[in-house]
């Protein structure tokens, strides 16, 4: 019997546009990309020229500093085009995808006989240690850590998260294989968490983990909150997390010693004309699946969800790591006397709004700011979103005014941007907590390396 | 709406930064704002943000204030009405009090809002609105025949002194309406405090057995008296029910005081609403009651005079205690930041103020002082409590 948190501090954000059931097929045009900005913390140093072949996982590029972290190519083909941006930073490696994927051979791994060592490396070559994110800093793991821990993180409870047993449906196997994987990485214990509000996900009730269970409110579906309830990070501890999700790309790695970062990715939000479930690649072109399936007339499209998702042109690419593309309205417009009224319609997550006289209702929200940035007025707005034990706005000062010391006291190796996100979107002053938190862990890391 | 848009458009080039009015800036983005929620969009973090904002949040506060705005305005006839011998409705004594209330909102608006408008056309950003709330409570608490220059002189000194040096709103340590108040009181004591102040008695005789004091006032007289001294008779007699401080005129505010403070009845309503909406931490106020119940109860037990004496609840409704609770102690930015930390500093403050107004009859208004002073404790207060914190977090890595 698993173990049971019930996490009460939170909000669950309730959004119109929830996936449906539908299948909406197979997604796979012929341009994909790949960019360093999807890893927080690479500097990245170029495998490939502009011109030249390359097999799906095969190296596109790697950290300069930790060259063990490798980024591969999702498909076959050739890279079309390196897409730098000012001072020649590398804002994306452009793929253009062969008809038939061809995959680079790494080699099926014995899973029963493999060590440390050949795992690390097997993880690092098949581009799948991609997927794993060390705490603290966020960023994506060197193989050569020896992390204290491996969260699993198996809850999706965030706006409008797809479901997660559609979206591992019949890939059991590889799910086993993945965390087989992860326990070879760590001395310590390999967690895998488990939503306790939904029906149990088949393909997660897996051998080798440690299961824990959390139910309640979103943050529950985050990592961070997840760790802080069955074992915090204290100073020089490094825990791995993985997302539940991507347990089938690394199984399959390690199965068939094959790359091939596949999702069913949900398709929500307002303006989604048809929402449900596609299949596509990582770094897949948008472009021709939006025009079809969206309605782009003032739309933001965000890769992810709307707390942590990154924004996309219509002609953008599906982020690394997301499995979900959200549609909702740009809020460019004015209102009148918009902070006077009583505002029965209005989304908020404290009572100051007559809207909170009806709980359950979903909202269409859009991007408006509602207000102008401030400065920290309100006190205790932020600890009821973040259910860990730390002091949210003391912690967010001492970012600002770059106190490292008091980071570090307050808890930073804790939490990453995401941790913050509710916050964020409750925040009266309208400040950018996740952006402070980002830019505090930059920091910190630039002081430890 | 579109008219409203277009005058705004049409006079933002000349506040801009190279129009030939920029210092209105601040004034023109401060209207505009005021009448329409920005069209700005989220560029980083979450994509969808909350429907509050600052402007909600102090537009609630004053919601809040209302009711017991408007009844001291009535206050403030009923007793000039009465002080004078004459009858006078309902209608005549509220509007010979908003006629005097009216002035020194504005004073004070006028008077906070240019030193704002100016330090935010310097400093380069938007007006806050932290003083729409320091606005209202500033005229709330004077006495009502205060001169319009010293409101002004006050507020100006509050803002400047209070608020601006250390950064604006936000970042101020004292809460700037109570720094007004203060001011007010030690650069011109004779039109803050006595028998003279909280009625105005102009344009008439005023009626035999008249009395200008106010409850605390008439209280500060028996110290020293020791207990049932028959000389202090008259005036606990004002205490008992169907005297003039009874503990139910008390309560519903039928009593002179500063113009606001008066109602503990529609103050607490107020508080309520404030708790309800999630405004105002219920944590401060529940505490800061507690505080001051607590010290009045300790007094009524040892008391040596009568003002120690006196029913602790009763104690607790005079005065400025009840304003001070839901409207003074409140203040996010002054009051503690910590949940834990607010029980302490609320309870502290409640319990100080009334120490304060017992104890040192010449400052009968212990609540000012004492929230006063325990703005300037809360961060310690919160130091402590964060470092409790941090202890835990070292505790963890020992421990590991």
């Amino acid at each position: 019997m698993s173990q049971t948190f019930k996490i009460r501090k939170g909000y669950d954000i309730k959004l119109v546009g929830e996936a449906s059931s539908n299948d909406l097929g197979q997604y796979s045009p012929s341009t994909y990309a790949v960019s360093p900005l999807d890893f927080p913390g690479i500097t990245p140093k170029l495998a490939v020229k502009a011109g030249a072949k390359v097999l799906a996982g095969e190296t596109l590029f790697f950290d300069k500093d930790r060259p063990e972290v490798k980024i591969c190519a999702p498909v076959s083909g050739e890279v079309a085009e390196i897409k730098r941006g000012a001072k020649r930073k590398i804002l994306a490696v452009l793929l253009l995808a062969d008809s038939e994927v061809s995959y680079a051979n790494h080699g099926a791994f014995d899973l029963k006989k493999g060590n440390r060592e050949a795992a690390a490396s097997h993880f690092s070559n098949t581009g799948v240690g991609a997927f794993i994110t060390t705490r603290p800093y966020g960023v994506a793991a060197s193989m050569n850590e020896q992390p204290r821990d491996i969260f699993v993180n198996g809850v999706q409870s965030g706006p409008l998260n797809g479901d997660l047993a559609t979206q591992l449906a019949g890939k059991g196997e590889a799910v086993q294989a993945a965390i087989n994987a992860l326990t070879l990485m760590t001395t310590g214990k390999v967690y895998l968490s488990h939503d306790a509000d939904v029906p149990a996900v088949a393909e997660l009730q897996v051998e080798g983990a440690t299961h824990v269970s959390f139910s309640g409110k979103h943050p529950k579906g985050l990592v961070g909150t997840q760790i802080a309830k069955a074992a915090p990070i204290n100073k020089g501890e490094v825990v791995w997390t993985v997302n539940a999700v991507d347990l089938p790309i690394i199984g399959r790695a390690f199965l068939t010693g094959e790359y091939a970062p596949e999702y069913k990715v949900a398709i929500t939000g307002s303006k989604s004309m048809n929402t449900g479930y596609a299949t596509m690649l990582q770094g897949v072109s948008l472009n021709g699946f939006i025009s079809a399936n969206m309605n782009t007339q003032n739309t933001r499209i965000i890769s992810g969800d709307v707390l942590t998702g990154t924004q996309q042109a219509t002609d953008g690419f599906l982020s690394f790591g997301k499995a979900q593309l959200t549609a909702i309205p740009e809020g460019n417009q004015t209102e009148f006397f918009g902070w006077v009224l009583p505002g029965f319609g209005k989304f908020s997550t404290n009572r100051a709004f007559w809207g909170w006289l009806f709980p359950n209702r979903k909202y269409d929200l859009d991007t408006n700011m509602h207000g102008e940035e401030r400065a920290f007025v309100v006190s205790g707005e932020y600890e009821k979103f973040i259910p860990m034990d730390i002091f949210p706005q003391q912690l967010l000062r001492s970012i600002l005014i770059r106190d490292i010391e008091k980071m570090e006291q307050l808890g930073i190796y804790e939490v990453v941007p995401e941790d913050f996100a509710i916050a964020e979107v409750a925040c009266t002053s309208k400040l950018p907590l996740q952006q402070i938190v980002r830019d505090g862990l930059n920091d910190l890391r630039k002081e430890m390396m | 709406m579109k008219f409203v848009q277009n005058i705004f458009d049409k006079t933002r080039p000349l506040v801009e930064k190279d129009g030939k009015r920029n210092i209105l800036y601040p004034l023109h983005n401060a209207l505009e704002t005021m009448a329409f929620v920005p069209d700005h969009t989220t560029h980083s973090g979450a994509h969808v943000r909350d429907a509050i904002d600052l402007k909600r949040t102090m537009v609630t506060v004053i919601f809040a204030m209302v009711p017991a705005l408007l009844f001291g305005m009535w206050n403030i006839g009923r007793l000039h009405f009465a002080a004078i011998g004459e009858e006078a409705a309902l209608l005549d004594s509220f509007l010979f009090g908003a006629l005097k209330m009216l002035p020194l909102i504005t004073v004070t608006y006028a008077a906070g809002l240019g030193v704002e408008i100016f330090f935010s056309w310097k400093r380069n950003h938007p007006v806050n609105e932290g003083f729409l709330v320091s606005g209202l409570l500033i005229p709330m608490i004077m006495p009502v025949d205060i001169p319009l220059w010293m409101v002004a002189v006050s507020t100006i000194f509050a803002v400047l002194i209070g608020k601006e040096v250390f950064g604006g709103t936000g970042m101020n340590l004292l809460n700037p309406a109570l720094t007004a108040r203060a001011f007010a009181f030690f650069a011109y004591p004779t039109w803050m405090s006595g028998d003279q102040v909280w009625i105005n008695t102009k344009g008439g005789e005023v009626v035999d057995g008249y009395s200008g004091a106010t409850a605390l006032g008439d209280l500060a007289t028996t110290v020293g008296q020791g207990m049932g001294n028959p000389a202090t008779d008259a005036v606990m007699a004002q205490f008992g029910s169907g005297g003039h401080y009874s503990f139910m005129n008390a309560f519903l505010g039928l009593i002179p005081g500063s113009i606001g403070e008066t109602s503990a009845l529609l103050i607490l309503l107020g508080g309520l609403f404030l708790v309800f909406k999630g405004v105002g931490s219920w944590k401060i106020m529940l505490s800061f009651f507690i505080g001051g119940f607590v010290m009045a109860g300790i007094f009524n037990v040892f008391a040596v005079n009568e003002f120690m004496g006196l029913n602790p609840l009763h104690q607790l409704m005079l005065g400025g205690f009840i304003f001070g609770m839901v409207f003074m102690a409140t203040d996010p930015v002054s009051a503690a930041q910590t949940e834990s930390g607010k029980y302490i500093y609320g309870f502290l403050a409640g319990f100080f103020g009334i120490m304060i107004r017992v104890f040192n009859p010449a400052y009968p208004e212990g609540i000012m002082l004492a929230i006063l002073f325990m703005n300037v404790m809360a961060p310690l207060i919160d130091y402590y409590v964060v470092e409790a914190n941090i202890k835990r977090r070292a505790k963890r890595v020992a421990h590991a």
